[in-house]
């Protein structure tokens, strides 16, 4: 048998490759915007930018989703501990006065108490990543609407006398909400792109990135050639639980606010966009690399309906259609 | 030899005929024009190596494929299946070798499933237990059809997807390896069935890698190689040298090579040793067992499935966690098992008996999939060397001549004698003191299980340690330093290499005791 790689085959291996088929779709959308213009506006440099920082809150719960989605998980409370890191954020530093360098790590160790708590669940008790996951997406809203007393936590803080009095948003929520490099890119959109940036290489270059492809491969054999396998799935549902935080910390930024509804059916988009990217929801098969593609499709798709004025309606429609075609796509080179 | 042997008497005019068969999946041409028939009351053995095209012949008889060029005749009559069920009306019935069953569906609901007994539109259950009881008796299988499937052990999947054909009467019975997951005394009342089924004028085709097999039960043999059918020719004209000479394309010069490794010190030395039954159905699997494997030995492991060999070798490899009780002491120090890590630090490596469900990671590449066991070694503080680690894996796959286009080529695309030693090479590269190969040639071809014969030499020289399982008896014999056979969980009699006897062995596994 001609086991040689001919160049034919070349070709038809990289048309076959999962990076491809993600470039292809967000080449795709690109091309769809490229049409539809909006008398042009597509191609103005601040609809970029506005996309970029506009799906940076969900392309950071992507990178965590990423993580579990690998090793044949899923994590539905991604939206949630955003909603309830967004109010700790917002209380901590908005009514409580904390200083960012207390503030922000109190809130990143909540949403990782979150997911390892969730981690625990299925690694430990064996309970399926969809139940255990569920049931922390709902017990973190609670706990948000708790902490928040169901309030929208902003800089209106309530004095003795029933009186509000609205103070200065502290320098952490200047600094973070800004936009560097005259204006063109915001600090949320770095953050993103740093935390994609640590998840690639991750997965890429790390002993626990490969550990967490051979548990969606194969768990049992993984566990057979010694991988610790409760350990790592420990992990990932840990720092998917921080990255949901990092996001809530931005998403609270953005809105000058924390609201203890933030966050709900973020956990969708975030799917969705792992999902449009190539990676394989039974595990074992994907990348961050795919995950930024998707995030980056989904991302431009938003941009041009809203450009083109399309109503909501239409515009999910849309987008499940789309979803939906990306997917087949994909399948179909198989 | 036996009468099953003796050959069928030529007069019938085939049933089947398939003429000109040709199929190429995504350009690779798989089969280039095979022509063979098949006659009524006839054992046919398809043989061939892995990759000769057997199985995508049969799934074209079953209608699995239905993209092929050339022509099924079936009795006199021009026929093309438009799928599988298309198939199984016209008298065919297929086992196939990835058994295709439900576990979490019940047995009987298995036997007939998508031709269900209906009145009406009613299931009629009650109909439908009476016959599979019928049925599985006659398979001398004594079991409650309501319960589920997955609450039995995989040699009794294997008897309910016989169950299948038996019960839809079929004309032509397929068999693609029926006796990989069946032990010597499943396999023979296999044969028995497969004896009985061709004098009710059936006729049978039987894929198999074992040549011993293929003598007792077949009359006819068409050997594949490289998508072309050979020849076909009378068993009893064709001997099996002729046979491997055929299917490989080259002579074997001998498929048990030589032993040559000398023995060393003690290696591994268990004193009552207990595993515990991980279906739970008794408390042990394994109990008071004593045993020592010296260096450069082969400790074969004999005794029926579920006689507690595969147990074993997962207890002392930690599979079960700390649940195993015993003493054990390896290379000299005292090891309580504890986990699959902790086990191959010791220097332990286990191969376990199913590579798809618990060996390969079917969505990593040859190279990862390798060095899957041994990457600690190859990333310091978690940061993983590519470069030594494609090193390695390079190295591996030329020591042990892995046929693959590339190290970064996913091993789902390899074939089954190809993936076996990609799991050597996996457990090789642990530098492992003691390797635990349980079924290591099972569904790979001769060429390769001469080659993985050869390895195995060459490593016990070097001064490990083998224990092995294999229900294949004249590899379990011809490789053994020593045959100790295990009967429900205890040891019941060991044989030197000079006096285990096929009978012998067979008869301890069964638990009848061997006079001295």
């Amino acid at each position: 048998m001609n086991l040689g790689i001919s160049p034919k085959s070349r070709v038809s291996r990289l048309f076959r490759s999962p990076s491809f088929r993600a470039l292809a779709a967000l080449a795709l959308v690109i091309a769809i915007g490229c049409v539809f213009n909006a008398e042009g506006t597509f191609f103005r440099w601040h609809t970029h930018r506005d996309m970029l920082r506009h799906i940076s809150v969900f392309g950071i719960l992507a990178c965590g989703m990423t993580l579990v989605i690998i090793t044949s998980g899923i994590d539905l409370a991604v939206g949630s501990v955003l909603g309830l890191s967004a109010v700790l954020f917002s209380l901590f530093s908005l009514q409580l006065g904390w200083p960012a360098w207390l503030a922000v790590p109190t809130c990143l160790t909540a949403g990782a108490a979150c997911g390892l708590t969730s981690g625990g669940l299925i690694a430990r008790f064996k309970i399926q990543p969809f139940i255990a996951t569920l049931a922390m997406m709902v017990f973190a809203r609670g706990l948000a609407k708790w902490v928040s007393g169901g309030r929208k936590i902003s800089t209106a803080v309530q004095l003795a006398d029933g009186s509000f009095e609205y103070r200065e948003a502290p320098g952490v929520f200047r600094i973070l909400g800004s936009k560097l490099f005259g204006g063109n890119i915001a600090v949320v959109t770095l953050i993103f792109l740093a935390c994609a940036l640590v998840c690639y290489v991750l997965l890429a270059r790390l002993r626990l990135g490969r550990q967490l492809f051979a548990i969606g491969g194969n768990e049992e054999a993984a566990r057979l050639s010694g991988v610790p396998v409760s350990a790592a799935k420990l992990l990932a549902y840990g720092l998917c639980g921080l990255l949901s935080a990092a996001a809530g910390i931005c998403h609270a930024v953005q809105e000058q606010q924390g609201d203890p509804e933030a966050g709900a059916g973020y956990e969708l988009t975030a799917i969705a966009i792992v999902v449009i990217g190539g990676t394989s929801m039974l595990g074992g098969k994907g990348g961050m690399g795919l995950t930024l593609n998707g995030a980056m499709a989904i991302g431009y798709l938003e941009k041009i309906l809203s450009l083109n004025a399309v109503g909501e309606a239409t515009r999910l429609m849309l987008t499940g259609l789309i979803i939906v075609g990306a997917v087949l796509f994909q399948k179909h080179r198989k | 030899m036996t009468a099953a042997q003796q050959t069928a008497p030529r007069l019938s005019a085939p049933v089947l005929r398939m003429t000109g068969i040709k199929k190429s999946f995504s350009g690779v041409a798989v089969l280039i024009g095979v022509d063979w028939a098949l006659r009524a009351g006839e054992v046919h053995i398809l043989a061939g190596e892995n990759g000769a095209g057997k199985t995508t012949l049969i799934k074209i008889l079953a209608g699995v494929h239905s993209d092929f060029s050339g022509t099924i005749t079936l009795s006199g009559k021009p026929v093309r299946f438009r799928g599988p069920q298309d198939a199984a009306g016209h008298g065919i019935a297929v086992i196939h070798q990835d058994i295709a069953v439900v576990p979490s569906m019940s047995v009987r609901d298995n036997i007939f499933l998508g031709r269900e007994i209906v009145r009406g539109h009613r299931v009629c259950f009650r109909a439908e237990r009476d016959r599979a009881r019928a049925v599985l008796g006659r398979l001398g299988l004594d079991i409650d059809s309501s319960r589920l499937l997955e609450d039995f052990p995989v040699s009794v999947r294997q008897m309910v997807e016989i169950a299948k054909a038996l019960v839809h009467d079929a004309r032509i019975i397929v068999m693609d390896e029926p006796t990989s997951a069946l032990n010597e005394v499943e396999a023979s009342r296999l044969f028995k069935i497969v004896g009985d089924l061709r004098s009710q004028g059936r006729a049978i085709v039987f894929i198999s890698h074992r040549l011993e097999e293929i003598y007792r039960v077949g009359q006819t043999i068409t050997v594949l190689r490289d998508g072309r059918a050979v020849g076909t020719f009378p068993a009893a004209e064709l001997p099996p040298d002729r046979l491997v000479e055929l299917m490989v394309g080259r002579a074997v010069d001998r498929l048990f090579p030589p032993r040559t490794a000398k023995l060393g010190g003690l290696l591994l030395q268990a004193e009552g040793v207990s595993v515990p039954d991980p279906s739970g159905i008794k408390p042990w699997a394994v109990e008071g067992l004593d045993f020592r494997l010296r260096a450069g030995e082969i400790l074969g492991l004999a005794g029926l499935r579920g006689g507690g060999a595969s147990e074993l070798v997962h207890g002392l490899f930690g599979s079960f966690g700390k649940r195993v009780r015993g003493r054990i002491r390896l290379a000299g120090e005292a090891y309580v098992p504890q986990s699959p890590g902790c086990a191959i630090r010791r220097g332990l490596a286990l191969l376990t008996n199913d590579r798809k469900s618990s060996g390969l990671v079917p969505t990593m590449s040859v190279g990862r999939n390798i060095s899957l066991a041994s990457l600690g070694r190859f990333s310091p503080w978690g940061w993983i060397k590519t470069g030594r680690e494609a090193a390695a894996a390079g190295r591996l796959i030329e020591t042990l001549g892995i046929k693959a286009g590339a190290a970064d080529e996913v091993v789902a695309n390899l074939s089954g004698g190809n993936q076996q030693k990609v799991l050597l090479a996996r457990w090789l590269e642990t530098s492992p003191k003691v390797l635990l190969l349980d079924e290591p040639t099972s569904g790979i071809d001769i060429g390769a299980k001469n080659e993985i014969y050869r390895l195995l030499d060459i490593w016990t020289s070097e001064g490990k340690g083998v224990l092995l399982i294999t229900s294949e008896l004249p590899e379990l014999l011809a490789l053994s330093d020593r045959v100790m056979v295990l009967h429900r969980g205890r040891f019941i009699d060991e044989f030197d290499r000079g006096e285990a006897t096929q009978e012998r062995v067979i008869k301890a596994a069964m638990g009848m005791e061997n006079q001295a």
